[in-house]
């Protein structure tokens, strides 16, 4: 026994050595490995427990079979048959006591964690609360407190708790913000789920759909921007100011009759799709087209209204299965047209 | 036609070994397709309603109709020899269930040629899987093919079990069994536990689609969760259904090319048991994201972990009984030592899963993917190839070339390594799994690459065995009855391939590795049980395949009930249910004939046995 705690002793080293090599892995803002708030942090401390325990377990195990397999191998000479054991009761309970202990020693700090990610502050005073609906293909996020619909950027002050309310309007989908913390799926209305996350730093983290929805579920991803709490204020206030219409008479009748019969711009429109105030300056069009401005972008992204465009001429193709009309073979809207309006909605911009 | 009227378990179990192997070429094509589509960003290689029916087929036909008819091939060319019998408890049954299981997958690959093949993941979640969100008749092969075929292994779970209570040779008590055997019989217990729960899961599905249920539909007053819960209770269990056998046969092969006798014995059959009892306690740690709350996870998430202790008593078990033995590296036994790192591997991210809230991390991404690749492919399939280079001088009478052999092991296991090794930490960086394509930078682009490359080293593995099968087959048959020298259980007793009656005289079983018992006695064969005598036989008969076929038929008419064809002829019959009664009508048509022609089979006379030896 003396002998296997002193090889244990020697493992230190190794898994200190391996916590840096994880936590190397992968980008800041999209990583599981590099855990911005305290729920993702939480996750990967207990990432690194059963890590640490399951690494000890494959060295001991290959250890022996190195072992074995070198030691027993069959010879020329081997012609007696080798002595036949029954077994030992004492290894064998050995080896039935010490994984029941590390199996235990998790168990105590999953449990743990379990209930502290489990707590509902839905109802804490001091929490932001979002309602967050998924649908087929895209993120809607609604403030309650401060009657506010957004989609697709979830605005979040640093270093408060965030209380979500998740729910899917279609499928279900699985609401994950990796460096913030894990999934939670959204189901359908009667079954809601709560969740809470945190974000330490101002950033911008990348969101995911993780469970299969349908053709496009690897593309509908959302952003979670992280702001100081004067931004986000700020933000509050812009985005209930009223915003601009379209000069061009025709072009603005155009878009009222065709695009805010679904989406809202402002106070004008209707639910239906996402809610396109504050468009310009997104950190993408539709989830994936990424837009030029800002940083930490995953690839080089393109102007805004590039974006647009591009979307507008052809949303099948950028999001296959979605559920938007095509403007131009189902709403018979002409290229000047859909360029007019992207020109319009990429100057529909907030500041904060 | 003898192939398509034969109720020997033998001749069964090579049915089951080429159509199982079909099918796995199948799901193994489409694991490649997924791979090229992944192997960089942005890829446009298929479309994303391709590729997300690509990763359904590729689950839905590698766990249901590749390795687990594989798995039925092995116990039905063993598992009779094992335990000294003649053949299975109900050879018609077993007919019947090779065939259900062979029109069942058929009828679900179908789908790829009519319309569109089911999209909704193996899993089948509802509301994804409603006519709503699905509007192929996808999913409809899915539930109606996985029913015929699941009826298949449930009558092959039944008969395996009675086979195995009831037709032990003498002297063969539970404690003597070998551990192939105790395996098969735990996982057969599993199957008729677990198979009953898909059955009906399937049933309500099918009624939502086709019928307008509302089990799962919300505005109906459905719940899709309820699908989850179903859904699981049959598919946790099923993952130790696959392994348990995989373990039977690493016991097996451990022990005999290390010449010793498994260590541990006891414990092991404790520890399988276990196994088996806490697999259906853990279903719900699939679903720690769907909101259970946190004491539901807290105590699904602790008896997961708990089933790391069996499995690790039988991990060591392996270990000690190589320990002190004289361990030869063929390719059977090659197959069984890697299967003893790799499945431990994917048993420790299993409990790393198990802990819930690091779950909420891992759930959906392709760190799952990793893990249950590492468990089945890893654990399972490298347990089927040992399994198969071991057996295959029984089944066929012909060892599988040696240094080809090798190289397949090789290539396969660096495959499988260099494949499913990253995917680790591409889920922990952030990839979620049934992601049709990516953006590029996320950190996900080279691993995936390299992912690619291992699985199709993997793919040259598979077609080198393949082609080892095909040059072994020009070999003349007939090596000795123990062609590795130290077999120990009672196949190796009787010739290689047996003649049609397995044992001419049932023999005396004076205790565990009964075979190996009476060499070390000095004796040359088995003690035999009884006189030599006249040995009863079941006839050949055509109706369990005819059965099937009318299954088949009622099945496909029942999918196209609301359908439009655009000719009144054909809405004429399929709308009027004209051709699911067709169908069960023959199905149920036989079943009559079966049950009104009373057939007593035919004998084989002892101065027929003499003469006949080993070829039959």
């Amino acid at each position: 026994m003396m002998k296997r705690w002193k090889a244990g002793k020697r493992l230190v080293p190794l898994f200190v050595g391996l916590t840096f090599l994880l936590s190397a892995c992968g980008r800041e803002d999209l990583s599981a490995l590099r855990p911005q708030g305290p729920v993702a942090q939480g996750q990967f401390d207990l990432m690194k427990l059963a890590i640490t325990i399951m690494l000890s377990v494959l060295v001991i195990v290959f250890g022996i079979a190195a072992y074995v397999l070198i030691k027993f191998r069959r010879k020329p000479g081997d012609k007696e048959m080798p002595k036949q054991v029954e077994g030992n009761h004492l290894l064998e309970i050995i080896w039935t006591g010490i994984p029941l202990i590390l199996v235990l020693v998790l168990a105590v700090a999953t449990v743990q964690k379990v209930f502290a990610y489990g707590e509902n502050y839905w109802e804490d005073k001091d929490a932001i609360r979002v309602k967050v609906t998924s649908h087929l293909f895209w993120w809607e996020f609604n403030y309650p407190d401060y009657d506010i619909t957004t989609a697709q950027d979830l605005i979040i002050p640093t270093n408060k708790k965030i209380a979500f309310q998740l729910k899917t309007a279609d499928v279900i989908h699985s609401f994950w913000v990796p460096s913030l913390g894990g999934k939670t799926d959204t189901n359908t209305e009667g079954t809601i789920n709560t969740a809470w996350l945190e974000a330490e730093k101002e950033g911008v983290y990348l969101g995911k759909c993780a469970e299969l929805c349908g053709p496009s579920h690897a593309l509908m991803e959302f952003k979670v921007k992280a702001v100081s709490q004067e931004s986000f204020d700020n933000w509050v206030a812009a985005i209930k100011q009223p915003v601009e219409p379209i000069q061009d008479p025709a072009l603005a009748e155009v878009f009222k009759t065709q695009c805010l019969s679904c989406h809202a711009v402002g106070d004008q429109g209707g639910p239906m799709g996402p809610n396109l105030t504050g468009i310009g300056n997104r950190e993408t069009v539709a989830g994936i087209l990424i837009n030029e401005e800002g940083s930490n972008k995953p690839f080089p992204g393109k102007p805004v209204k590039d974006n647009l465009i591009e979307w507008l001429t052809n949303p099948q193709e950028v999001k296959p299965g979605n559920h938007m009309p095509s403007p131009k073979e189902d709403l018979g809207l002409t290229d000047e047209e859909i360029e007019g309006i992207a020109e319009y909605l990429a100057n529909v911009k907030l500041n904060y | 036609m003898d192939w398509l009227t034969t109720v020997d378990h033998k001749k069964i179990a090579i049915l089951y070994l080429i159509a199982g192997g079909f099918f796995f070429g199948i799901g193994g094509i489409e694991a490649l397709l997924i791979r090229v589509q992944l192997w960089k960003p942005m890829n446009t290689f298929v479309t994303a309603q391709q590729f997300n029916e690509l990763i359904t087929m590729h689950g839905t036909t590698m766990i249901f109709l590749g390795v687990m008819p594989i798995i039925f091939a092995i116990m039905n060319a063993v598992i009779p020899l094992q335990i000294g019998a003649r053949d299975v408890a109900f050879p018609f049954l077993n007919s019947l269930g090779f065939w259900t299981f062979l029109f069942g997958g058929l009828l679900l690959n179908l789908s790829w040629f009519m319309g569109g093949a089911p999209d909704g993941g193996w899993t089948a979640y509802a509301p994804l899987s409603s006519t709503t969100y699905s509007t192929t008749h996808g999913v409809d092969f899915y539930t109606i093919g996985l029913q015929i075929a699941g009826l298949g292994t449930l009558i092959g779970g039944i008969n395996f079990l009675a086979t195995i209570i009831t037709m032990r040779a003498p002297g063969m008590s539970f404690m003597r069994m070998p551990m192939f055997t105790w395996t098969t019989f735990v996982t057969s217990a599993m199957i008729l536990f677990a198979f009953p729960a898909i059955a009906v899961g399937l049933v309500l599905l099918s009624f939502d689609r086709i019928l307008g249920a509302n089990f799962f539909n919300v505005a109906g007053g459905g719940n899709p969760v309820l699908w989850q819960h179903i859904f699981w209770i049959f598919g946790h269990p099923e993952v130790y259904i696959l392994i348990l056998p995989a373990f039977g046969i690493i016991s097996e092969v451990v022990s005999t090319f290390s010449r010793k006798r498994l260590f541990g014995y006891s414990s092991m059959v404790f520890a399988t048991i276990l196994i088996a009892f806490l697999g259906f306690m853990v279903w719900a740690h699939h679903m720690f994201t769907t909101g259970m709350g946190p004491v539901a996870n807290a105590l699904f998430a602790i008896a997961t972990m708990l089933i790391a202790v069996p499995t690790g008593i039988k991990i060591f078990n392996w270990l000690f009984t190589m320990w002190g033995g004289q361990i030869t590296f063929n390719t059977a036994s090659l197959f069984a030592i890697g299967f003893v790192p790799t499945f431990v591997m994917g048993g420790v991210t299993g409990v790393m899963l198990g802990s819930a809230p690091a779950d909420y991390q891992f759930h959906d991404t392709y760190f799952v993917v990793a893990h249950f690749h590492y468990v089945i492919v890893g654990g399972l399939v490298l347990g089927l190839f040992s399994g198969l280079h071991y057996w295959w001088p029984k089944m066929f009478g012909r060892v599988l070339n040696e240094t080809l052999g090798k190289i397949e092991f090789w290539t396969f296991i660096i495959g499988f390594h260099l494949t499913f090794f990253l995917q680790h930490f591409l889920g922990l960086v952030g990839m979620q799994r049934r992601v049709f394509t990516y953006l590029p930078n996320q950190g996900f682009d080279l691993m995936n690459m390299l992912s690619t490359v291992g699985a199709f080293l993997m793919g040259v593995g598979v077609i080198l065995f393949l082609v080892n099968v095909v040059i072994t087959a020009r070999k003349p048959v007939g090596v000795e009855n123990d062609p590795w020298g130290d077999g120990r259980t009672l196949e190796w007793a009787i010739p290689s391939p047996p003649p049609e009656y397995n044992f001419k005289q049932l023999p005396l079983v004076r205790g565990i590795d009964a075979y190996w018992k009476e060499k070390m006695a000095g004796h040359k064969e088995m003690t035999p049980a009884e006189p030599v005598g006249s040995i009863h036989m079941p006839s050949p008969t055509i109706i369990p395949f005819v059965m099937s076929v009318g299954l088949f038929i009622a099945g496909l008419g029942f999918m196209f009930t609301t359908d439009d064809f655009g000719n009144s002829f054909l809405n004429f019959l399929f709308n009027n249910y004209i051709v699911v009664i067709i169908g069960l009508g023959i199905t149920f048509g036989s079943m009559i004939v079966h049950s009104l022609y009373d057939d007593a089979g035919w004998h084989i006379e002892p101065e027929e046995i003499d003469g006949k030896g080993a070829e039959a």
